[in-house]
Order: C-alpha cells, then sequence, then structure tokens
C-alpha cells in the first residue's frame, strides 16, 4: 500500500481522543517510581561535590553501622567487576585514528570529574537510612583544577589520562579546498560568531531504577524510565554486566517525559540491578531533582564560527563551519554522533548552496555529560544556518523572505553537499503559508503601534529542516554507529477479532497508543478501540530500537506496516478457502473480503475466527493463527522541513522580550492524528523559545559548580510566556514509507530558536544591536543595547 | 504520630513517623501514587492536591499538618461509576496532556482555578497556571482545556 491510498484510509487525518489519557488522569498511570518490588530496599547515591578531583580514600565504616543499612558500594567494589558505560557511537579523527574513549565507570574509581558524579551507593531499608547513611560516607577529595571553558580546554589539567588535552576527537565533513576556492571568488561573505546555550532536559519525570533478582531462575527485572527499554538491555548485560540478555528483562512502564534524556543508559540503573543480585532483594532509586540537574546528560553547548560565500545576487556558493562542542566529562550513550553525524550533514538546510565544509572538536570538560536532548544535533545546525542566513539578507540588504526564497532547493531528490539526500520536500509552500498566517503584511503597522508605545517590534524568519527515522542502519554503520537503527513490531489478532500491537517504539508522551492503534484500525477495517499497543517491555515485545528522532511513526509504524502486510497476505489465503475461490481473487477493504466479481463476502472477524479454530482450513498449505512479526530497516531518513515566523515586542528600558505572534508552518508528510501532531509541536516551540528566552544551563567557570541546579535558578518556560501559536501543514508525503510519514517530534525546537533570535535582533537593529547570544534574557538585551548606544 | 484525616471522602487514620510529608502519607502509606514528585521544593507542581478546599503543594507540607484536613486528590475527582470530573474530561478533549506526569497536579490547580477564580481570562489563566510545570505540551492546549472546563462548569 502506498503512502496516497494509505491517508485515504477511514481514521486517518482524524483527530481522535487519546486511549490513554483516562489513566492518566484520573491517577492511575503507573511510573517507575509509582511500581513497588516485594523485598524492596533503597539506593541513595553519594555524589562529588568537587568539579574535578582525585579520591584519595572512601571511609564507609561509620555509614556502614547506621541502622538498615544493607550495603555501600564503591569504586573499588565494582572494579574489575563490570565495564563502564559504553559510547554507542563511533567518531574517527581525519587521519583515521578514533575518537578518545575514556572509561567512564560505574561509581568513581580513582576521581571524579563533574559535580554529581557518582562515587557511592547506599542501600537501606529505608530512603531515609540509605539518606543518612549516605551522608556518613566519608571521602577523602584531592580538589583539581576543573575545565569547564572549552575553548580553554587544551590547556587545562587532564581529566582522563587517555586525552591529555582534552580534546575527544576531530570530525570533518565536505570538500575544504572547494569551499575555500569558492569563498576566494566569492562576492560576499557574510559571517557570524555563536553560541548554543547549554540545556538541562528536566522532563517532569525524574528518572528512576528499580531493580529485583530471582535465585530460583537467576533472572533479573529492571524497571526504569527509559525511551529504549531493548537499547537499555542491551547496552547493560553485553557492555556493562556481562550478563546473558535473555535473563534481564527490562520494562519501561509510562514514562513522564523523555527528550531525549531517558534514551541513555546511566550509571544509577547498571548499580541498582547490580545490587540486587549481591543483595538477593529488589534495589529502587528514584533521582531527586537535584540530581537530575547535575546527572541527566545535558544538552546543546556549541560554540560555532561560520561564514557564508555569496555571488553578487546573493545566491549561496560556499558556508564554512567550525564548532567547538562541548561533551562533558565523559561519553553518554550517543554524545559523539550529536555535535558531528546529526549535526554537520544539516549544514546545508533548505539551501542550494553547492559547498560546506565543517569542522568539529569535541572536548571533555568537568561538567555533566552532554547528548542528545529534543532535536539532538539538528537545532544546532539549524540555529547556524538560519541565524546565518539572516545575517546575509541584512548583510545584502535584502529581506530575510527574499534571501531564502533565493535559495531555496526546489527540484527533489536533492543531494546536499553533506552526504544527506532529500527525498522530498515544498519550500516555498511552506513559506508561503506562514507568511499569509503570520499576516506579514500588516507586520508594518503592527510596528508602527509598538513604537508608539515605546517598544521595538521585530520579525524574525527561520526555514528549518531535519532529519529524523533513523536510519538506515548500514549507512549508519558506515558512519560509526555500533547499532542498527531498524524498528520491530508484532500484530497478534485474537480469535474473535481484536488486535493486540507490541512494538518497539516507546511511548513517553506522545500518544502511540492512540495514533498507532488508529494505523491498524484503518489497515484491518476496525474501530481503534478494538487494538491495544504494547510497548515498553523487553518480556512483551520482540524487540526495539526505540523513540528518538522522531523515528516512531516513521520506522516503528512501518514495522508494524510490514507486520500487517503479511497479516492480510495469509488472512486472503483463509478468507479464498472459506469462499472457495483463487487467492489471487480475493479483495480486502474495509475489513471485508471480498471475491472479485462476485458479491460473496466474509468479515475479517470470521477469517480471525477461523485461524484459531481451523475446522474448515487448508491445514495443508496454511498454519493455523495470525500472528506475524516484521523488522523495517528504512531506506533513507525522513525529512520534515518547515517555515516558522516569530514576532516579538521589546521593552528597551528593561530588555523584557515578549514574543507576540509564533506561526509555524510544517511538512510532516502524511498526518495520521493531527490533534497529537499539533501538541508535539506546541510542546517542541515551548522548548525552542525556552531556550532562545529563558533557559541556561550555567557552571561557574572557577569552582566548577552548577549554578543552575533548582527551578530557582533555570528558568523552565510557564505558561505566560507564551502567545496562542499559529500553526500549518503543508504535505509532501514521504517518497520511502508507506505512511508517507516524516516525524514531527522535535521540529518546534529545532525551528523555533533561531526564529526568536532574529526577531530580538530585527526589533533591536535600530538602536545598533548586531548580535546577540541566547538566552536572549533582559539583562543581556539590556546591556547589548546599552553597548550599541555607548 | 496518629494522624486522622479525610481522603477523597473517607477517613483515614496513620501511624506515621512525625517528618513524613503529605505526598509520603498519599503514595507510600494510602498507594495513592496519582499524585507525583517531580521536584521536592514545591516548584514544579505535580504534587498539587486540595486540602480544604484549598490547592496545596503536598510535597512541602507535613502529613501531620493536616491533622483532621479533607484532602482531595487526582483520585478522588472522578464519581464512582467512572463519568470524569468536567475538568478531567476538558483535558482529555483538549489535548492538555502527553506523557500525563505533571497532569494529575495540573488538574487539581484547574479545580482551584476555576472555584476561585471562574471568569478568569486566557492572559489571568496562563498567569494562576504559574505554579506548574509542564514539559510536553507548550501549555497552549492546558490553557484551551482549563477554558473549556470553564465553559462546562458554568453551564
Amino acid at each position: 500500500m502506498g503512502a496516497n491510498a494509505f491517508a485515504k484510509l477511514p481514521h486517518i487525518g482524524e483527530s481522535l481522543k487519546r486511549k490513554e489519557d483516562v489513566r492518566f488522569l484520573t491517577g492511575v498511570g503507573n511510573y517507575t517510581d509509582d511500581v513497588d518490588q516485594a523485598n524492596q530496599k533503597y539506593a541513595y547515591f553519594v555524589r562529588s561535590p568537587h568539579a574535578h578531583a582525585r579520591v584519595k580514600g572512601v571511609d564507609t565504616a561509620e555509614a556502614a553501622k547506621m541502622p538498615g543499612v544493607a550495603a555501600i558500594y564503591i569504586g573499588k567494589d565494582i572494579e574489575g567487576k563490570m565495564g563502564g558505560l559504553p559510547c554507542g557511537w563511533l567518531i574517527s579523527n581525519p587521519d583515521g585514528s578514533p575518537m578518545k574513549e575514556p572509561m567512564h565507570p560505574i561509581l568513581a574509581i580513582g576521581k571524579v570529574r563533574y559535580v554529581g558524579d557518582h562515587v557511592a551507593m547506599v542501600v537501606a531499608d529505608t530512603l531515609e537510612q540509605a539518606r543518612n547513611a549516605a551522608e556518613a560516607v566519608q571521602v577523602d577529595y584531592e580538589e583539581l583544577a576543573p575545565v569547564i571553558d572549552m575553548k580553554k580546554a587544551k590547556d587545562g589539567p587532564a581529566l582522563h589520562d587517555e586525552a591529555p588535552d582534552n580534546h575527544c576527537y576531530k570530525w570533518t565533513l565536505g570538500d575544504k579546498a572547494a569551499v575555500d576556492a569558492a569563498f576566494a571568488g566569492a562576492a560576499h561573505v557574510s559571517k557570524l560568531d555563536l553560541v548554543n546555550n547549554r540545556l538541562i532536559p528536566n522532563a517532569i519525570e525524574p528518572r528512576a531504577a528499580n531493580a529485583s533478582y530471582n535465585r530460583a531462575t537467576d533472572e533479573y527485572v529492571l524497571y526504569v524510565a527509559n525511551q529504549n527499554p531493548h537499547v537499555e538491555r542491551l547496552l547493560l548485560t553485553a557492555f556493562v554486566l556481562q550478563l546473558p540478555e535473555h535473563k534481564v528483562r527490562v520494562i519501561a512502564p509510562d514514562v513522564g517525559g523523555g527528550f531525549g534524556s531517558k534514551i541513555f543508559l546511566y550509571a544509577e540503573d547498571v548499580a541498582v540491578t547490580w545490587a540486587a543480585k549481591q543483595l538477593n532483594c529488589a534495589v529502587k532509586w528514584t533521582a531527586e531533582r537535584g540530581e537530575s540537574f547535575v546527572s541527566d546528560a545535558h544538552g546543546r553547548d556549541h560554540i560555532t564560527h561560520a561564514e557564508m560565500a555569496m555571488d553578487s545576487e546573493g545566491k549561496f556558493l560556499a558556508m564554512r563551519v567550525h564548532t567547538d562542542a562541548n561533551l562533558g566529562a565523559y561519553l553518554s550513550t550517543f554524545a559523539s554522533s550529536v555535535p558531528t553525524i546529526l549535526y554537520g550533514t544539516l549544514l546545508a538546510g533548505q539551501y542550494t548552496a553547492p559547498q560546506i565544509y565543517v569542522e568539529v572538536d569535541g572536548w571533555f570538560t568537568s561538567t555533566a555529560p552532554v547528548d542528545a536532548y529534543r532535536g539532538a544535533g539538528r537545532p544546532e545546525a539549524t540555529y547556524v544556518v538560519e541565524r546565518l542566513v539572516t545575517r546575509c539578507a541584512w548583510d545584502l540588504g535584502l529581506s530575510q523572505d527574499e534571501i531564502r526564497k533565493r535559495n531555496f532547493i526546489t527540484s527533489f531528490p536533492y543531494q546536499t553537499p553533506v552526504a544527506l539526500q532529500y527525498d522530498i520536500g515544498d519550500y516555498h509552500a511552506c513559506m508561503n503559508q506562514a507568511q499569509q498566517l503570520a499576516d506579514v503584511a500588516g507586520f508594518a503597522a503592527r510596528r508602527a503601534a509598538s513604537e508608539a508605545r515605546g517598544l521595538k517590534r521585530g520579525m524574525g524568519y527561520s526555514s528549518y529542516i531535519e532529519a529524523c527515522g533513523l536510519a538506515p542502519s548500514n549507512i549508519a554503520g558506515a558512519l560509526g554507529a555500533r547499532a542498527g537503527l531498524f524498528e520491530a513490531g508484532e500484530v497478534r489478532v485474537h480469535p474473535t477479532g481484536s488486535v493486540t500491537v507490541f512494538t518497539g517504539s516507546h511511548s513517553h508522551g506522545q500518544g502511540h497508543e492512540t495514533t498507532f492503534a488508529q494505523l491498524v484500525a484503518a489497515r484491518l477495517g476496525l474501530s481503534p478501540d478494538q487494538v491495544d499497543i504494547v510497548h515498553g517491555d523487553t518480556g512483551r515485545v520482540p524487540f526495539g530500537m526505540g523513540t528518538y528522532g522522531s523515528r516512531s511513526l516513521s520506522v516503528g509504524g512501518t514495522a508494524i506496516m510490514k507486520a500487517l502486510d503479511k497479516i492480510e497476505a495469509k488472512a486472503k489465503k483463509i478468507a479464498a478457502h472459506l469462499m472457495e475461490a483463487s487467492d489471487a481473487d480475493i479483495e480486502f477493504a474495509g475489513g471485508e473480503f471480498t471475491v472479485k466479481g462476485t458479491d460473496k463476502k466474509i468479515p475479517f472477524a470470521q477469517v480471525a475466527l477461523t485461524a484459531y479454530v481451523p475446522h474448515n482450513y487448508p491445514l495443508d498449505k496454511l498454519e493455523p493463527g495470525l500472528n506475524e512479526t516484521a523488522f523495517y530497516d528504512p531506506v533513507n531518513f525522513t525529512f520534515p522541513a518547515g517555515t516558522y515566523i516569530c514576532e516579538v515586542e521589546v521593552d528597551p528600558q528593561t530588555g523584557v522580550v515578549r514574543v507576540d505572534r509564533f506561526t509555524a508552518v510544517d511538512d510532516f508528510g502524511v498526518i495520521i492524528n493531527p490533534m497529537i501532531v499539533e501538541g508535539q509541536v506546541h510542546g517542541g516551540l515551548v522548548q525552542g523559545i525556552g531556550q532562545a528566552l529563558l533557559e541556561h544551563g550555567v557552571y561557574d567557570p572557577d569552582s566548577g559548580q552548577l549554578l543552575t541546579g533548582s527551578y530557582m535558578d533555570y528558568a523552565m518556560p510557564r505558561a505566560a510566556n507564551f502567545p496562542e501559536f499559529k500553526l500549518g501543514h503543508v504535505c509532501t508525503p514521504c517518497t520511502h514509507n508507506p505512511i508517507g510519514s516524516k516525524g514531527c517530534g522535535e521540529a518546534g525546537a529545532i525551528g523555533s530558536p533561531p526564529a526568536v533570535i532574529n526577531a530580538v535582533l530585527d526589533a533591536l537593529k535600530p538602536l545598533g544591536v548586531t548580535d546577540i547570544d541566547m538566552p536572549a534574557t533582559p539583562h543581556r538585551v539590556w546591556q547589548a543595547i546599552q553597548n550599541a548606544q555607548a | 504520630m496518629q494522624v486522622e484525616l479525610k481522603v477523597n471522602g473517607k477517613p483515614v487514620s496513620a501511624d506515621v513517623p512525625p517528618n513524613t510529608l503529605l505526598v509520603q502519607l498519599l503514595r507510600e502509606h494510602l498507594r495513592l501514587t496519582g499524585t507525583h514528585v517531580g521536584c521536592d521544593t514545591a516548584q514544579c507542581g505535580a504534587c498539587t492536591v486540595m486540602a480544604d478546599g484549598r490547592a496545596i503543594k503536598s510535597c512541602n507540607v507535613l502529613a501531620l499538618q493536616m491533622q483532621g484536613a479533607d484532602i482531595t486528590t487526582v483520585e478522588g475527582l472522578a464519581q464512582a461509576d467512572g463519568t470524569l470530573h468536567p475538568v478531567q474530561a476538558a483535558f482529555k478533549e483538549c489535548h492538555g496532556l502527553q506523557c500525563g506526569f505533571c497532569t494529575p497536579g495540573m488538574v487539581m490547580s484547574t479545580v482551584d482555578l476555576l472555584a476561585h477564580h471562574p471568569q478568569a481570562s486566557e492572559a489571568e489563566i496562563r498567569h494562576l497556571l504559574e505554579g506548574n510545570l509542564c514539559r510536553c505540551t507548550g501549555y497552549q492546549n492546558i490553557v484551551k482545556a482549563v477554558q473549556t472546563a470553564q465553559k462546562a462548569m458554568a453551564a
């Protein structure tokens, strides 16, 4: 079935209310911290108060005598008994040598390298006992100078012996000589220095893990707040604990938001699993918010210089980019791929620049590990491209839309100079619709009205593209991925015709239980109520690579489509037998099997029942049952794209920026549930606008303390920070999956930051301000105005 | 120490250590796990419950302070036959929740908001929700849910 036929099926494009909502609204969701297991103890972690220190000794004697304490584990207890946390993506230097990959121990061995690094785990009968004992653990630290500023990391004290200059890798992409030649002959060159600010993910559910061990069967059960339980299990068993994979069941039940931060295998997950066997009990740990701040993998944190070469008409000739990327103290699960493969390959944006060269230096610093956060590399790329493109426009005296329109790609498939091949898109259509919805024509009048009130109004554009649906495994493998990136789905038709689907995708807010049920119901002619979706349990789902990179529908959904193809093929044979017709003459639509050219028909439920009660059945040719599994590995990425227009009003007296209007037009291909898709966009926009105006993870440059370690210090977006967003959609169906879907989970966070900052700069242009970094807080804006006026 | 109070209409008597938080009483002693802990510091609002008709953050109050109080948690909002409270129904109708973790607190805050500010404008609703963080929805559909419930409850 092709995307166009699929899009016409019932329930496709229907804003069905979510099936999961009633349990969440009535308080019977089941999150990891809601789970208690038999014979359960509690873990509490002793964390480093220092950004960089030698651990000279850990004295647990007093703590171990405290009430309820079952065990206290430190680095030497685990040294040699388990591996470190692995990194899933190998990046190589231009000379072919591999990145530096120092050991990431489960509990500190010899040194601590960031505030929050895990030093010891206390297990006790109650959480309070564990916390009290943790306070009594005496750690003798020899403080060392931290490495906070990555621009100075090269000359700082070495965090790891393996990387004496704190340099993890250099990565390049593109033809440097061709780019240099294009720059040499260019009529105009625009340049920009920018910072992509560090973000702290802050899913409202803190990370949590609860592991138990069964001596009788030598099996473990780990409940964990995680986005990809099979990947968690694979990394945990094969790389760290060397356990047989089939002896560990990982359950990621209801998960309270992920945004990337729950993709990764964390030390706490490993430690509680290991301790469950040592102590023959269940061990439960739930992060406090303060622990989440210091120990969840952070996002972004790039410093970039970018240049664009243009001809006299503002056509892009070549782009040159250098980025320093902060990787934190250790390599988290996908840390190495985010500022490289997921970043450099997106630098073409929606434009036809024929040559691009990008160079990235990855640095170790005494800060929490940095890894994928909503968008993962693509927001960083979009911020560079879209800030630079607007700068090009202003340098040439062009409007922000004009420079974009002059350079849009219009012919597909399009091979970029940075490895990706875009299959389809319509960038002019997104731009045109966004301009209409944003009432660009009325901007001048609105600006004059603001001016009359002493306020500066500005408009900012961003025409983003992203690559979703990770990925063709063979291409990812060639680029250094140490895992496949397919997805699995199982469709189990029950004798009475209802269906349970087991998917390797994981929903932590995305509404898969509804969207996937619509997909299956559409294909089989059922009501979505007759379809249940099971996810997040390695004991029930055949396999899965999980949910990140907006891959669930395009990859996970396609795996279900492939399983449905098999269901349909087998069901047709059963129907042919029942109606005494040839297999080739059976047609299936609207939940009924018919014989071509006759009025014979039987419903799907009758075929299902026959498959399980095979009294009248071609047993010589066909097995009973109706249960099929499919694995799907995509042939290409998908390429959602769109144009966002932001309008801000700035008070030059206070520096306060108010987002007055925000318009987002996206092309996600075929949409199954518009209500859910729009909800994803709203959430992404708030995270992206939050990055642009509010959020900033800041470490003290001297002490290495996290200065933004609570909700008092880290500005989380709140309801009053935003206007009502205007959304629009363009649909060019993805050409290489049968749903035509591209992915919608991250677009808002990818496209919005440059739109906001371009708007702020547009507003401040009359005051002489030419540059500002995120977050554009009142203080920064006010300071920029003062500096420009000085 | 003994604490006696009413939770979701039923009398509760529990012997708890004096430092027990209300949220611990609800989640651990009564196994009412719909009330969530998102920050421990009374900022995210996931732990919001109603106490004697006012929304409070249950992570920031001792169980013993609630001696004799009438507590309603998210589990106590719907009718016995499963009919959702108008606020719950509006959140479903408007897609005012995604991961569901902040939702119980959001719903309880909305019950309080509409009880005390039945005529709140959109701008006022956005300000009145400042004690509740949501990382998924971007708040737009939460605001719509509050407005929808506002209309339903006024009718």
